[in-house]
């Protein structure tokens, strides 16, 4: 065997051959049904790990997450996703442990990508990640009691492990969760817990890793400051964080030293309540999530499923048409959320909402669209397994109230027609000509963020992030789905890796968007009539056993579901595990390397031109 | 020059701000009264931004827009049951409900204590729903609909946020009102603008219902309609009787293995569910609910 072998092939086969070769003791394969990928000894792991980095191209790896198989097989495993930036699908690679002391060596030397989320796993699952410099809760606080992703975890108000509830049908007197609960009285003590003895330990742990040269205790001890280093913490209410989200910035000077990113007050386990609800019950819940593009959330989700029901007997892709409306209601997607990204990166530049309110004006009427086609504006719920919940309206019509009857009625191809070819084309260059040009602009961001390619790829940021720094890596094409293959469109990509470029890319990813636009309304219209829904509408389907992983392009970067079906031999009508890998969580893992050397102002700048979504961050 | 950029920048917020008031000229004083012009000012042709006078004026929701359930009773003009639920109390509503905020009572009859096909109370809690609209697009009788009213504001949210039946029903006129479209699919789709039980027995009784269209929307059903659908089916198909039967005890072992009691026969179990007070249509009592609720803490200890 050479030393270097670098496997020039997508076959993800060969490369799974050749690693056996190498390390024939430490590889086996995932033989459980449905599963693939392989199953490495945590004791190799890192030695795998960067054998399949160096020397088979896997330099991107898309999620990490863990997994409780409690009352299956009793233990615990690491699922890792890894990709080669030139494309291709996922090498799947998983590490077990046992549920006691559960213990897998940290890959974060490997894929620097990985901090947040063993940081997650450790703080729901328990794992601990020796090699891990700075592992600590990142979404509950320190001191929070349990890892609430354990299966024999309890929350409050728990009623029954799966939904739908025994309660609820055919005798169901209703109550509320709270009466049963009262409110001063729902709070549970360990026995030889002393409340009086409570200290919250939490910011404490915060800053013990900044660095600081001082103490905490010393900066709030009136009598010695010392301050030529400056500890700001940035948020959580803070106009520039889009929602709740802080920054615990150290300063020397106005120069920033460390920058800290401390999430999780919108956490409500997003992932728990994903495994009590059956697989229908959360494409709704998907729609929170990123909740400015709920259409991309929802076709991830669906992707996601339809893998697993496809192992099935009786499965039916979605149809031709299902296809067409899908990837419409998506690229519509990505432009709504360009208009929201730009528009803000511009407040947080100052400019306090005019240039956002010129941004999104015709997102309205993209709204309007989804409105009369879904049912609602943002929260739209309108993908299905095989398909989609309606098919277009022919018109899009309302009313506007009952006092005050007057009708609107248009025709959707023709409203869709007008808005694909003239109304957005038009608002596009409109930004284009206002803000590209601008002096302030060009003197804000150009150079500032900047993020160089190979630790784009390394921290696994992705969307315009990652394509703002020249990596030419889209999940549309480098592991398409649907009927983009069929599609004729570029994948947008920027050299400089700055705010300026990020701006940039997000104009051309719309234009781009829109070429998609236009060569899906022929389609729509020579499908017309055409089922836009394969089979029976299901709303509790069984779904065969197995793994899988649904990836879509999504306007902030690849959303990934990883949903498992285990436990039931019939088919589980509840998912074993429902893990969303967020863009917007990932993506913050390069915040802190790119703020290092720039001034306060511009931490919002940089944060802004990333476009986090807190709903999706915190989940 | 300095400035320019400034000058520049001036220009464009006077622009927009001069493009908000074009429309308000063009259409001056009938700019939203007139129903022709109110699709300009709502649409694609529209220019500038303007506002909408909320409450006094509204944005046109469009006939998919969905926001908290309602349940489709008969009109009070039908001729033979007036206000009669749709609803069967299959319950599916309530699985498919992700938040699971449906609560449903499955009606019984009070003397058999077999399930009959209406409910006995219907609860949907609005500070849980998460307006999805599954329960719609589910239900298999076209008996619970998305409504339009987004208005459910209230002074306090422990007494009023609970919807119970009597104030979720709507007529069937009130869903053919606010979706015309979609409730014309759907009767076409059943076969009928009548419930799909009643459609059902009309097709047993060799009757054919009238096909709909739009002109009959709001059409009348004719008097002398349809037989009523048979009160106790079970009593005419023996082969029903006897599955019905088998059902009830099955169920009841089931209670039974339960209450970790031994296994009674199916005469003894099917007693009336508690605290239906008998009558001609059982209604929602809430000192019962109230006591049934009791009951339940006092058992679970």
């Amino acid at each position: 065997m050479v030393d270097h072998p670098i496997v020039e092939t997508t076959d993800i086969k060969a490369a799974v051959d050749a690693l056996k070769q190498k390390f024939p003791d430490a590889i086996q394969d995932d033989t459980r049904q449905g599963y693939g990928g392989i199953i490495v000894d945590k004791n190799h792991l890192v030695e795998v790990a960067a054998a399949l980095r160096d020397e088979y191209g896997f330099d991107y790896l898309s999620s990490a997450t863990a997994v409780d198989y409690f009352g299956i097989s009793d233990h615990m495993e690491m699922v890792y996703h890894a990709y080669r930036t030139s494309g291709g699908p996922a090498l799947v690679f998983k590490a077990q442990t046992p549920r006691d002391n559960p213990e897998i060596p940290s890959l974060i030397n490997i894929w620097p990508g990985v901090d947040f989320q063993e940081r997650e796993a450790w703080d729901l699952y328990g794992i601990r990640f020796p090699g891990h410099p700075n592992l600590k809760r990142i979404l509950l606080w320190e001191g929070f009691d349990g890892h609430p992703m354990r299966k024999d975890w309890q929350e409050a108000y728990y009623e029954e492990d799966h939904k739908p509830f025994e309660s609820r049908w055919p005798d169901g007197w209703v109550h509320r969760a709270e009466e049963r609960n009262v409110y001063g009285k729902n709070v549970k003590y360990p026995a030889d817990f002393d409340l009086s003895k409570l200290s919250d330990q939490s910011e404490e742990s915060l800053y013990a890793n900044l660095g600081l040269g001082v103490s905490v205790q010393e900066l709030t001890d009136k009598s010695h400051i010392k301050t030529d280093r400056l500890v700001v913490n940035m948020g959580p209410h803070h106009p520039s964080t889009h929602g709740v989200f802080r920054m615990i910035v150290t300063l020397n000077g106005e120069t920033i030293e460390t920058l800290e990113p401390v999430m999780g007050y919108l956490h409500r386990n997003h992932e728990k309540i994903g495994e009590r609800n059956t697989f229908l019950h959360n494409m709704p819940f998907t729609d929170r999530l990123d909740y400015l593009s709920s259409m991309g959330n929802n076709l991830g989700y669906a992707l996601a499923v339809e893998q697993l029901l496809a192992n099935g007997a009786r499965y039916q892709p979605p149809t031709y048409r299902a296809e067409c409306i899908r990837v419409l209601m998506v690229e519509l997607t990505r432009i709504v959320n360009h208009y929201w990204a730009i528009g803000f990166l511009l407040n947080d530049l100052g400019a306090f909402f005019t240039p956002a309110l010129y941004a999104i004006a015709e997102r309205e009427k993209i709204l309007d669209f989804f409105e009369a086609t879904a049912g609602s504006r943002m929260m739209c719920n309108y993908m299905r397994f095989g398909g989609v919940f309606k098919d277009l309206p022919e018109r899009i019509r309302g009313v506007a109230s009952r006092m005050n009857d007057l009708v609107r009625d248009y025709n959707t191809m023709e409203y869709l027609t007008e808005l694909i070819n003239e109304r957005i084309p038009q608002s596009i260059d409109e930004l284009d000509e206002y803000l590209t040009d601008s002096e302030i602009i060009k003197s804000r961001t150009i150079g500032v963020g900047y993020l160089p390619p190979e630790m784009a790829i390394a921290y696994s940021t992705a969307g315009p992030l990652l394509r703002a720094s020249g990596v030419l890596y889209d999940v549309r094409r480098a592991d398409p789905y649907s009927i983009y293959p069929e599609l004729d469109f570029d994948v947008a990509v920027r050299y400089n890796g700055d705010i300026y470029d990020r701006y940039l890319i997000r104009l051309d990813e719309m234009r781009e968007s829109v070429r998609i636009l236009k060569q899906i309304l022929p389609r729509l219209e020579r499908t017309a009539g055409e089922p836009f829904f394969a089979g029976n509408k299901q709303h509790t389907p069984r779904v065969p056993l197995g793994e899988a992983y649904g990836r879509v392009e999504n306007p902030k970067g690849e959303l990934g579901f990883y949903v498992v079906s285990a436990g039931d031999e019939k088919g589980p009508q509840n998912p074993w595990r429902y893990h969303v890998r967020a863009p917007s969580f990932i993506n913050l893992t390069a915040l802190g390397p790119m703020c290092i050397g720039h001034k306060v102002a511009d931490v919002v700048a940089i944060l802004g031109s990333i476009d986090i979504v807190l709903g999706e961050t915190d989940r | 020059m300095y400035g320019q950029g400034i000058l520049k920048g001036l220009w464009v917020t006077f622009r927009h701000f001069f493009n908000t008031y074009v429309d308000d000229i063009r259409y001056a004083g009938r700019k939203y009264f007139r129903q022709e012009n109110f699709p300009i000012r709502q649409g694609l042709k529209a220019q500038g931004a303007f506002t909408v006078q909320y409450p006094d004026e509204k944005l046109a929701v469009p006939e998919r827009f969905r926001f908290t359930p309602f349940l489709v009773v008969n009109d009070p003009d039908h001729p033979e049951a007036p206000g009669e639920d749709w609803c069967t109390s299959c319950g599916i509503c309530a699985k498919v409900c992700p938040p699971q905020c449906i609560w449903i009572v499955r009606g019984s009859d009070p003397t058999t204590g077999r399930p009959v096909p209406q409910p006995t109370a219907f609860f949907i809690d609005i500070d849980i729903c998460m307006n999805c609209g599954f329960c719609a697009e589910f239900c298999p009788f076209d008996a619970i609909k998305m409504d339009h009213n987004y208005e459910l504001a209230s002074y306090d949210r422990t007494t009023h946020h609970i919807h119970d039946k009597q104030h979720l029903s709507r007529p069937l006129s009130y869903w053919k009102n606010i979706a015309p479209t979609t409730a014309l699919e759907e009767a076409v789709a059943r076969g009928g603008w009548e419930h799909p039980d009643v459609l059902k027995a009309m097709k047993k009784a060799g009757q054919t219902a009238v096909t709909p269209t739009w002109e009959n929307m709001f059409a009348k059903p004719e008097p002398p309609a349809r037989p009523l659908p048979p009160a106790d089916a079970a009593d005419e198909d023996p082969a029903k009787a006897e599955r019905l039967r088998k059902r009830e005890e099955a169920l009841a072992r089931k209670r039974a293995a339960e209450a970790g009691e031994p296994a009674q026969p199916a005469v003894e179990a099917t007693a009336p569910a508690p605290a239906v007070p008998t009558g001609d249509k059982p209604k929602f009592d809430k000192q019962a609910m109230l006591e049934k609720i009791r009951q339940r803490k006092a058992d679970k200890g």
